[in-house]
């Protein structure tokens, strides 16, 4: 073990350490715990969670039918309206969504535990990998589908079950978008971005071509010649730069890189990090970043904001989940300078305030921070989006329906304005441009 | 998909969920919308004579309150329907049109003078109705005024206004009947020598659900006075149970339709009444808690239950658990069983100790560090701490194979199946009484 082993070294923490830092952040409820969270929940008319919730799950009613012993009809339920309702249950910031709209969350700061009733009822009909849907008689409409993250599979799952064939064009080795490659491992563990894939196929009529990248291997005209309509669903292939002096040294990276890397590691003990962690960001992914650093064995991690808490995307739920892993937050703090011979040694921070308009000053005072690796979380950027397709504010502009500028190219998840960028959201967009796509392809629409 | 259409007494509705005769079926907005939500039938508020009755203006329910405030039990004063009879006419007479294919069952109390009967019965009849639900089951309010309770505790009026109604109306009748009496048996068998078409039960259970400590006043109170209420909800699911099943195994009335009512709140319960005879079932509490939509799952639980064991009709499940229901005296003697508490789900609370040490039979050990081992030369197999037990399924009841000793008795478990009635310590035994 070489936990003070000086610059980015991997094989700080044992093995058995690495399996107990990344091992489930919540684990499964049993039958019995399910029983008693079951009950808990009122019922509410017109749910305030289901309204929460993204893609309107059914809540109170899933919830109710695991009470009366039945997960696998729950499953159902929240398969109806999310497809990737597994995937959900392990990353849904719930305590933004349901959870914080649960009446009991209100009521005594302790909500019915949704996100986990449903990983309970998910993971019984997926754990025998039954798939809850049959398909439409063949239509022989084809649907070009690019990307296999959220977005892209919940469009396709949608489009199959109605008939139609879907061709997904998938640029990386892996399908499965930031489920497979973002996501932090402690959230999705053993594999269960791929299962979930193969049992989301399941339904048949969808053909899944990896390292295939619309641009690159195809345009999106060949896609318009051969195929009645297209989804894009490709995310936000781009990460922001510092645009400071020194961001070109070695240590220094974008952080979905380095999270990637954790979520494709046969062995954890073989992904190298830092001593000195930094990461510059937020939102999600510097949380995600800075607390797989310290489960990794980093001696400090520590995130640098550059206005106050109250402002970062990361919800408070997830930065006291970073704080008790040991990550140091510092907020109202900007990067100036990068300072290193060949590679990174310190990084120079100046203070700064946000004015009551809301721009942000430097107070001129700066302090310097030791790290051995920094990671970029300023947030993603589109790229490759194909000419034509009209763009606002830095992402592809749709219509309520999901429809882009051009005619038969629809969009949904990450890549386009409306919505957060969460799975979930990505999910809901997906299928609503399925549907979309449906009325269009069969004339209703 | 199972095939949930239920046929009760000619009376054909979708599904066999029902909305007994209580204010979620007092009116036709309430109504339209249990039919909306998938309801397969409803009773309507029991009507009366005009004038209509009058409710009280304070609190008409009291409440039993689980842990969690879970709703266990329900009881009101509540009358039957104060709405105008015409008006409630006509409102039946329009969901009905609009709804051909569900259950629409008339509640009706009246005097019990033939005349009142036969000047209602004509005016339901012409509204479309399916069939009328006798309201023999009321507790209070309307049994002192010789109705309600106050006929269906009697047997012998219970038959003759079943009679009156067979006489003077082509609609299928129902009784529905009240528990508040020493054998449900009776007035079953007098229903149906009336010439009922079907008995449906269980009405309220007689309650007084709490007493104020502050003002001394029974709950729930209207100035300071309280009377007793009539008490349904979950907590009556097994007294009800039983009298469904007492009257699904009577001789005189085997076989004859039911309409199970009590407690019910999931399609399980539904399940169970429906093993124990009923053909329909019927549900006030659990709607009046969570609302319509519950049948949504009641409907698709069923269903489920039933597609995955097989049973396609629900004549496959009716009745099924009737031959099962027996007399202490018939029970086999010779099952010998020994509560088994397994090691590694135990949580080492000692509640099974506490109970049998200070209750029972003393039949369980604790040792120094806490483990706790059942004694079978003790064990009587009552089954106290697997009910106590805070951990499902940690203490289970094995059964002891013929040939092997009973410690407890030191007698060699029989595989012969032997009963009270051939009892060496019953007195009537020997007699020939077996
Ligand atoms: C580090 C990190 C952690 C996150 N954690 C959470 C979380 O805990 N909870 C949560 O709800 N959300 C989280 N998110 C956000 C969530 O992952 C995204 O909102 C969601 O994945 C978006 O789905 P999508 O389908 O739009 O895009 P993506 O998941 O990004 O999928 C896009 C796919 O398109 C492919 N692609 C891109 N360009 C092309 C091309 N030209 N040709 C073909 N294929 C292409 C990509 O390879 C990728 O597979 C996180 C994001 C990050 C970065
Ligand atoms: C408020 C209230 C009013 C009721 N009114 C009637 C009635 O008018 N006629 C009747 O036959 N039963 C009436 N009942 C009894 C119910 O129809 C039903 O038999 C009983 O509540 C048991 O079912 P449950 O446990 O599902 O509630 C009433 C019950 C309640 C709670
Ligand atoms: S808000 Fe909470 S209590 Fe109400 S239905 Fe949703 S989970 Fe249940």
């Amino acid at each position: 073990m070489n936990r003070w082993t000086p610059g980015i070294a991997p094989e700080r923490l044992s093995a058995d350490e690495l399996a107990a830092n990344f091992s489930d952040l919540h684990p499964p409820l049993d039958d019995h715990e399910a029983f008693v969270a079951a009950g808990r929940c009122y019922f509410c008319h017109d749910a305030p969670c289901t309204a929460a919730c993204p893609t309107e799950i059914d809540i109170p009613m899933f919830i109710r039918e695991i009470f009366s012993g039945r997960p696998e009809a729950a499953a159902r339920t929240i398969f109806a309206r999310n497809v990737m309702g597994g995937m959900c249950a392990r990353v849904c910031p719930t305590e933004t969504l349901c959870e914080e709209a649960c009446v009991r969350e209100m009521a005594e700061g302790k909500p019915v535990e949704i996100g986990r009733l449903q990983r309970y009822a998910t993971d019984r009909l997926m754990g025998r990998n039954a798939h809850p849907f049959t398909r439409a008689a063949p239509t022989g409409h084809k649907v070009a589908v690019v990307g296999s993250g959220p977005a892209g599979l919940a469009c396709a799952h949608r489009l199959a079950m109605a008939g139609h064939d879907v061709v997904i064009f998938e640029a990386r080795e892996k399908p499965g978008g930031l489920n497979e490659y973002g996501i932090a491992a402690y959230k999705t563990t053993e594999g269960f971005a791929q299962a979930e894939v193969g049992w989301l196929i399941g339904i048949g009529g969808i053909e899944i071509r990896t390292g295939t990248a619309l641009g690159r291997d195809v345009t999106l005209d060949d896609l318009l010649d051969m195929f009645d309509a297209v989804f894009l669903g490709m995310g936000l292939a781009g990460v922001n730069a510092l645009g400071i002096p020194g961001e070109d040294l070695a240590g220094v990276e974008p952080a979905v890189d380095f999270i990637a890397r954790i979520r494709q590691a046969k062995n954890l003990t073989e992904v190298p990090v830092g001593r000195n962690v930094v990461v510059v960001g937020g939102g999600m992914t510097a949380i995600d970043a800075a607390v797989q650093a310290k489960l990794l064995g980093a001696e400090h991690a520590t995130i640098v904001y550059r206005r106050g808490p109250e402002r970062m995307g990361a919800s408070e739920y997830e930065r006291e989940l970073a704080a008790a892993r040991g990550v140091s937050i510092v907020t109202n703090a900007r990067p100036v300078r990068i300072l290193g011979q060949d590679r990174l040694e310190e990084v120079v921070f100046e203070y700064t305030i946000e004015t009551p308009q809301g721009r942000l000053e430097g107070t001129g005072e700066t302090f310097h921070l030791p790290a051995d690796q920094l990671f970029k979380a300023i947030g993603q950027k589109l790229e490759g989006v194909p000419g034509g397709i009209e763009i606002e504010n830095g992402k592809i502009r749709v219509d309520a329906a999901g429809r882009t500028s051009r005619e038969r190219v629809w969009a949904g998840g990450d890549c386009v304005a409306p919505g957060e960028d969460l799975t979930v959201t990505a999910t809901a967009q997906g299928r609503d441009a399925a549907e979309s796509i449906h009325s269009f392809l069969t004339g209703e629409g | 998909m199972a095939d949930l259409r239920c046929n009760f007494v000619g009376i054909k509705s979708p599904n066999p969920f029902w909305l007994a005769s209580a204010p979620p079926t007092d009116k036709e907005y309430n109504v339209r919308r249990a039919f909306e939500a998938g309801w397969g039938g409803v009773v309507w508020k029991t009507l009366g004579e005009d004038p209509p009755i009058v409710n009280v203006n304070g609190p008409r329910y009291g409440a039993v309150h689980g842990p969690d405030r879970w709703l266990m039990g329900l009881n009101n004063i509540e009358l039957i329907s104060d709405r105008p009879l015409e008006v409630n006419l006509r409102e039946i007479k329009a969901v009905k049109r609009d709804w051909p294919d569900r259950a629409l069952v008339v509640s009706l109390m009246v005097p019990c003078e033939e005349q009142a009967w036969k000047r209602i019965l004509p005016l339901v009849e012409e509204t479309g109705a399916d069939g009328i639900e006798l309201n023999f089951g009321c507790p209070h309010g309307m049994s002192e005024r010789g109705m309600g309770s106050a006929v269906g505790q009697v047997p012998e009026y219970v038959e003759m206004v079943a009679r009156w109604c067979k006489q003077n109306t082509r609609m299928p009748v129902i009784v529905k009947l009240t528990p508040n009496i020493t054998d449900i048996r009776h007035p079953a068998r007098a229903a149906f020598r009336g010439g009922a078409d079907a008995v449906s039960l269980i009405n309220t259970i007689n309650s007084i659900t709490g007493v104020d400590l502050d003002s001394f006043a029974p709950e729930p109170t209207i100035d300071g006075k309280g009377t007793h209420g009539g008490y349904c909800g979950p907590a009556v699911k097994p007294i009800a149970l039983n009298m469904v099943a007492e009257i699904a195994r009577d001789e005189e009335t085997r076989g004859k339709p039911i309409s199970g009512i009590g407690g019910i709140t999931t399609w399980r319960d539904a399940a169970e009444f429906m093993a124990l005879g009923a053909s329909s079932v019927q549900v006030c509490t659990a709607a009046m808690t969570y609302g319509f939509r519950i049948v949504e799952e009641m409907i698709a639980g069923l269903s489920d239950w039933m597609d995955e064991k097989g049973h396609a009709t629900l004549d496959d499940i009716i009745g099924k658990a009737v031959p099962n229901v027996t007399d202490w005296q018939f029970l086999n003697l010779n099952h010998v069983t020994k509560a088994v508490i397994d090691q590694d789900l135990c949580i080492k609370c000692g509640r099974c100790y506490a109970a049998c040490e200070d209750t029972s039979h003393q039949a369980i050990a604790m040792s120094e560090d806490r483990v706790f081992t059942v004694k079978d030369e003790e064990c009587v197999a009552c089954n106290l701490c697997v009910n106590v037990c805070p951990v499902e399924g940690c203490i289970t009841m094995r059964t002891m194979v013929p040939g092997e000793v009973d410690p407890r008795t030191g007698a060699v478990v029989s595989g012969e199946y032997a009963n009270w009635t051939t009892h060496p310590n019953n007195p009537g035994a020997g007699c020939g009484t077996g």
